[in-house]
């Protein structure tokens, strides 16, 4: 993972959305990660938690009363301090493709796919001539596996599988070296979410011709299940901050999550215990001072009163012990140099011991 | 109990989209009913709630036919049901608050002055607080709106709940939680069940008896998808 080239480097994102009578909700706060080309990092959590928001954040597709702080790196570019011309011309399409939430949301209703590929083909290639534009348009078709002979319906009659093919023909066309799925399973059922999830894996994997290791994938969703079959790493977010950071195998198998909040998740699958976290998740308007998940937790402490730091997970065995001290949190990481963010960490005062490594 | 028996319904009388199913629930039971998207449960489960009236075929609220459906309903028949649909975004009327939500059917049916009691009772039963009871569905997130809608299902005690994909919009840990309190109700009051959803692995847990669609269906009836 380490050779591959970082496409996506966020440091200290926080999105505030002043409200009218002077409320501030607090929608991402202080978020770090990375996303390298050729990997798929999961974020995870339930609805309005900000996933969406950080989504939008990387986009520039806030509204007006949003107020952005950090760094979210594309390259040599900062998304967040970016004009929207920069945006517009040069990173929406082209830069990072948008694999939205509802696709037949997502396409415009009068026109059918074909002349919308057309159109986004024109504008993003260069591809001139109307020969030339249509065998580009259908090769664009072919790389979503969008089939030929319904290019020319019109969105309301397609199925929901085929109206997120076409959602991500589109999303493709410009070769984006990032991706950014918001929840792209939303909605259908199991064997689609297969599908569709299969498919976004073989958009990460495939090497684009020139050697490069394929595209970064930025996944948003609730569905433990496509995180499961789809991602490389895991990011949980909670009340709008990132409160694990993991790998995949770690996560879903053993020795699994160590943040309470994660292991709760997980255990309300229905092919686990089944059973909810008690309680729901604070306000992002009024969160509480400390631990956001403390009035939710069974193993909360008076430690809980401060706001835990993401923390490097040293105890697990995935995560490189960088130093022979204390474990360093990801923001001192941050402050002492430019290293990455560790790549498991856990926010929480009494995170979850495997067995072996408690005695 | 209900049974529906050679249900043919849909929404052109060409292509009808169930065709000559039949599905029984016993008192008590919870069924579970499987399907791909697109094949037609969804228009079952609205049959069933009598919200959709079929092209032929017999609906049995426990022995008697039923011969009227929607609004043309008889109100004690109407009442047997409580319904619960996949988009709480499209099942909540958005100008009225929580409370005024959960109350709706005790005002439709002229009880409105059990109202504040139950509203209460039920807002702590699927977890909402005071606080929330208070707000707009466009001030709420999709899981606590879904929890609003169940309320509002439970609010008439109903002998019969439909749950047409109840879950699927919603995280793991808020769904664990709408099906405790679905399945608390059904415990405490003995009321049968009718969970529509594509999760093998969900309704395998949470219902008594699962049937696929393609099992009751008479073959060719499911709409071909890509």
């Amino acid at each position: 993972m380490t050779q591959r080239p970082v496409v996506l480097s966020v440091r200290g994102l926080s999105v505030r959305f002043r409200m009218p009578g002077g409320r501030v909700v607090a929608a991402v706060t202080d978020a770090h990660f990375d996303v390298a080309a050729g990997e798929c990092l999961a974020l995870i959590g339930e609805s309005g938690c900000g996933k969406s928001v950080l989504a939008s954040a990387l986009l520039g597709l806030l509204p007006a009363n949003a107020q952005t702080a950090g760094e979210a790196r594309l390259g040599d570019l900062d998304l967040l301090t970016a004009d929207e011309r920069t945006l517009a011309r040069t990173v929406r399409g082209r830069r990072i493709g948008l694999v939205p939430q509802s696709p037949a949301a997502h396409l415009t209703p009068v026109r059918t796919v074909r002349a919308q590929l057309a159109e986004t083909v024109a504008a993003l290639t260069g591809v001139r001539g109307r020969d030339a534009l249509d065998t580009a348009t259908r090769a664009a078709a072919a790389r979503a596996a969008f089939p030929e002979d319904h290019l020319d319906r019109h969105p309301h009659e397609l199925s929901g599988g085929l109206a997120q093919r076409a959602a991500t023909a589109l999303a493709l066309v410009g070769d984006a070296s990032l991706l950014v799925a918001d929840e792209p399973t939303t909605g259908l059922d199991r064997d689609l979410v297969d599908r569709t999830v299969e498919e976004l894996r073989r958009h990460v994997d495939a090497p684009d011709g020139t050697g490069a290791p394929g595209r970064a994938l930025l996944m948003i969703t609730h569905d433990l299940e496509a995180a499961e079959r789809i991602a490389d790493r895991i990011a949980v977010m909670y009340a709008g901050r990132i409160v694990e950071l993991t790998d995949a195998d770690t996560f879903f198998g053993s020795p699994g999550p160590r943040h309470p909040y994660s292991r709760g998740l997980l255990q309300a699958l229905p092919d686990r215990a089944f059973t909810p976290i008690p309680g729901m998740p604070p306000e992002l308007g009024a969160l509480p001072d400390g631990c956001a998940f403390a009035a939710r937790c069974a193993w909360a402490t008076d430690a809980c009163g401060a706001v835990p730091e993401l923390t490097a997970a040293a105890a697990c065995a995935t995560a490189p012990v960088t130093t022979g001290g204390g474990l360093p949190t990801a923001a001192e990481a941050l402050r002492t140099g430019a290293a990455p963010p560790p790549a498991a960490a856990v926010a929480c005062h009494h995170p979850h011991m495997p067995e072996d490594i408690r005695a | 109990m209900l049974e529906l028996r050679a249900i043919t319904a849909g929404y052109d009388r060409r292509t009808p989209v169930v065709r000559d199913v039949s599905l029984t629930v016993e008192p008590g039971e919870a069924v579970g009913l499987l399907g791909p998207s697109g094949c037609g449960k969804s228009t079952l489960a609205r049959v069933a709630a009598l919200l959709h009236r079929p092209d032929s075929g017999t609906l049995l609220l426990d022995g008697a036919p039923v011969r009227h459906w929607r609004h043309r309903a008889p109100r004690e028949v109407r009442t047997a049901f409580g319904v619960v649909f996949q988009q709480p975004r499209l099942s909540a009327d958005p100008r009225l608050r929580l409370d005024d939500l959960i109350a709706e059917p005790l005002r439709a049916t002229g009880r409105r002055e059990e109202a504040p009691d139950r509203v209460a009772e039920l807002a702590a039963t699927v977890g909402l607080t005071p606080d929330l009871l208070g707000r707009r569905p466009h001030e709420v997130s999709d899981g606590q709106l879904q929890r609003a809608c169940l309320a509002r299902a439970l609010v008439l005690r109903p002998r019969l709940l439909v749950c047409d994909e109840m879950t699927s919009m919603l995280d793991a840990s808020t769904a664990a939680a709408l099906v405790a309190v679905v399945e608390d109700y059904r415990r405490s009051t003995g009321a049968g069940l009718l969970a529509v959803g594509h999760d093998r692995t969900l309704l395998r847990r949470w219902c008594d008896r699962t049937v696929h669609w393609d099992d009751i269906a008479r073959a060719g009836g499911p709409n071909p998808r890509v």
